[in-house]
């Protein structure tokens, strides 16, 4: 059986091929070749005889079999408990069964790992802080992604991703001239109210540069915009590069290595190019998890950092106000019932956890922050993470993940969730679409615009 | 009989046991990547040491993780097992006198009623361990029989330790076949999974490492185990 014309075994490298996927509306051609792809067996095994080391090889033999990590998992206790939801089981009923078959597995069984790698795991994380062992399963679904994708059993959606990754440098296709084009139109609209804003592409030696997540491009103009005005009003010496601006990864998701690293080295290629200070990114969360965490291991960084010191914008945002440089007008702080949304990708994976509560501190009426419980490192994934949102196969599966993060909005009582992750945030714009709680949700920087106070000279004249 | 097993068989298996678990366990370091494994170990040795330390001791402390706090019975039953079955066979009075006359080395004994405790806290949380897999789903859909051997192998030298405490049926007899149960089970851990004797400490060290490295341990107080 030959490989089909749309799903196969190679990454998609040009623009041509990439329309062509996309044209195939929903997938529908690309699923049906599926059922049919062979699987290269030699390939799978000798990939994880050169990949597959003592970390995770320990981590399958060496599970107890205990099941302590079921709880842990937000999609088997939304799953109605099923024991075929225990990550434990997951993971060994995939990566490990292909590992105790020397790779020899078929078209069946791949489809049903690319089903468990995607649908039933976000890589939230969340079970490797309850093994006692120490084994983190949503490290090794990661892993298995990377094994399903070589072999092209990967959702429709997320071969795009990668593709658009590949062709574009940035999750979807915007060009580096949309991108400066659209920042440059957002200060037009907006340079009446705030004179002297201005967004410098390319300043060489700035404190800031810039990097952003592609849909704030392509449908949110107005988060760049309001970017933009926050580090004007701050003060800041800034800059956006005109090449590897795109911060995310939908290559990450897709568990396709080689894009990985043509992407962070994009953006790596900007901070060797700009010498910025330090880098600030977006309010995403597998943005800054693929840019500022993993990414350095994919451009082969011995140190395991980036070429300057990367920050989330929450952290440059806690610094603003913690220094003043960005002051609240305390009569607009929020004085209403308000919850926070952590983040797994930069709270439980990244330790920022207390940075955002200092933001609350500022930002709210004391009394009104309400906390979701579980919190911190131990929230559960919003429901959408790892691509499940993107997944139109899945899509069923994710509106009862979403279930999960309903719940534990319903019980702070709070009707605004503050929410620094697109990912999160689609997520809880898609549960209130679904399940209709009543609910706003919001990213930190609209909610700071209302609320900051416009120093004199900055002030337009009347 | 017993002489043969007190003396080179002790040796015997005790040797296997050690040498055993020191390969395991320096495969398992040869093993780690920095690259595949996404932990820059070495770059960052200081937060590596405190994150794996960290995550270490909060996971043998009863109670001291979120995921013991969470699971309280279990926690009961895996402390109530472990406590015991490291303890008794390296400080129950009548050990420590066997290993003082075939290695020469010598550790403090236990009190009788403190050995006693223990002993009975292996057999019973075994039994229920047991239980457990048997009853609870999300327990059984994981365990075949390969699981319930690990804890048979780890429970009987306990029972049958037992029997001779208290010179339940023909005492001698079942000397012997405790001492036996019990080099089986010494010259299996390095081939089975109860090599977690050793590797639970190096994998939790590698996760720690993880969170203390990479993953935030660098950023502030680091992970709330
Ligand atoms: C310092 C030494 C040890 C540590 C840190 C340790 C740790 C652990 C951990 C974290 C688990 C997984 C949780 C669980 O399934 O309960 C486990 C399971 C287990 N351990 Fe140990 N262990 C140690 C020594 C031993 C010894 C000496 C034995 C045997 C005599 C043993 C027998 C077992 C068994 C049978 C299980 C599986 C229990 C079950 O059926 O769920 N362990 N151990
Ligand atoms: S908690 Fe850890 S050891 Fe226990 S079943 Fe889950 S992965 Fe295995
Ligand atoms: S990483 Fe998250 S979603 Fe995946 S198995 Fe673990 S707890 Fe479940
Ligand atoms: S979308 Fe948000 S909550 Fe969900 S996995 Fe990603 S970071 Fe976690």
């Amino acid at each position: 059986m030959p490989e089909g014309t749309l799903c196969n075994r190679q990454p998609i490298q040009t623009d041509e091929a990439l329309k062509t996927l996309l044209s195939d509306t929903g997938g529908r051609q690309y699923y049906q070749e599926m059922q049919s792809l062979p699987v290269d067996t030699p390939l799978l095994w000798e990939t994880i005889q050169k990949t597959c080391r003592s970390r995770i090889r320990t981590w399958l033999s060496m599970c107890a079999r205990c099941g302590m990590c079921a709880d842990s998992c937000f999609l088997y206790r939304i799953n109605d408990r099923d024991p075929k939801q225990v990550p434990a089981y997951k993971i060994q009923s995939t990566l490990g069964e292909i590992l105790r078959r020397k790779g020899r597995v078929d078209n069946a069984f791949m489809q049903m790992a690319m089903e468990t790698a995607w649908a039933k795991c976000t890589c939230c994380n969340r079970c490797g802080l309850y093994c006692p062992h120490g084994i983190d399963m949503g490290v090794m679904f990661g892993y298995l992604r990377g094994l399903l994708y070589q072999q092209g059993f990967v959702p429709w959606e997320l071969k795009i991703g990668a593709g658009m990754h590949r062709v574009y440098h940035a999750q979807m296709d915007v060009t580096d001239a949309d991108f400066t084009e659209t920042f440059a139109w957002m200060v037009e609209e907006n340079e009446e109210d705030y004179p002297g804003l201005a967004v410098p592409v390319d300043k060489v030696g700035a404190d800031i540069m810039y990097t952003v997540n592609a849909r704030e491009v392509k449908h949110y103009p107005e988060d760049l915009a309001e970017a933009a005005i926050l580090f004007h009003l701050a003060g800041e010496n800034w800059t956006v590069p005109s090449r590897g601006w795109e911060q995310t990864s939908l290559a990450m998701f897709a568990g396709d290595w080689e894009a990985c690293k043509i992407q962070v080295e994009s953006v790596y290629d900007a901070m060797e190019r700009l010498k910025p200070k330090r880098m600030v990114g977006t309010e995403c969360g597998h943005a800054h998890r693929a840019t500022v965490v993993e990414g350095p291991y994919w451009a082969g960084r011995k140190d395991g950092l980036p070429p300057v010191e990367s920050i989330h914008y929450v952290e440059w945002l806690a610094e603003a106000l913690r220094t003043g440089k960005l002051k609240i007008n305390p009569e607009k702080r929020i004085k209403e019932p308000v919850t926070l949304q952590d983040s797994c990708n930069y709270v439980r994976n990244h330790g920022l956890k207390e940075i955002t509560r200092e933001i609350m501190s500022y930002i709210v009426e004391p009394g009104y922050f309400i906390d979701m419980s579980p919190n911190r490192e131990h929230n559960y994934c919003c429901g959408g993470g790892g691509g499940f949102n993107g997944i139109g196969l899945y899509r069923k599966q994710r509106n009862k993940a979403l279930i999960t993060k309903r719940d534990q909005i319903l019980s702070t009582g709070a009707k605004l969730v503050i929410a620094p992750c697109h990912n999160c945030w689609d997520a809880i714009r898609d549960l209130e679409e679904e399940y209709r709680i009543g609910i706003r949700w919001s990213f930190l920087k609209p909610l700071i615009l209302k609320m900051v106070e416009i120093p004199e000279h900055l002030k337009p004249e009347e | 009989m017993y002489d043969l097993l007190t003396g080179p068989g002790l040796k015997l298996s005790i040797g296997i046991c050690l040498i055993g678990l020191i390969i395991r366990g320096v495969l398992y370091i040869k093993g780690l990547h920095w690259q595949l494994d996404r932990v820059a170990y070495t770059a960052h040795l200081k937060a590596g040491i405190r994150g794996a330390l960290r995550s270490i001791f909060f996971w043998i402390l009863p109670f001291g993780a979120r995921g013991w706090r969470t699971q309280p019975l279990m926690t009961v039953l895996f402390f109530g097992f472990h406590i015991g079955a490291v303890c008794i066979p390296l400080f129950l009075a009548a050990h420590t006198m066997i290993l003082q006359k075939a290695l020469g080395i010598s550790f403090a004994s236990l009190n009788q009623t403190v050995a006693d405790v223990m002993s009975w806290g292996v057999v019973v949380s075994a039994f229920f361990l047991a239980l457990r897999r048997l009853v609870l789903p999300e327990v059984r859909i994981l365990s075949g029989p390969y699981d319930y051997l690990i804890l048979f192998l780890s429970a009987a030298p306990f029972i049958t330790g037992l029997l001779c405490r208290y010179e339940i049926g023909d005492y001698s007899f079942f000397l012997l076949i405790h001492i036996l149960l019990g080099e089986i089970l010494l010259i299996s851990i390095p081939f089975t999974r109860l090599s977690h004797i050793l590797l639970f400490f190096l994998s939790r060290a590698q996760l720690g490492m993880d969170f203390g490295i990479k993953r935030g341990g660098m950023k502030g107080k680091g992970l709330n185990w």
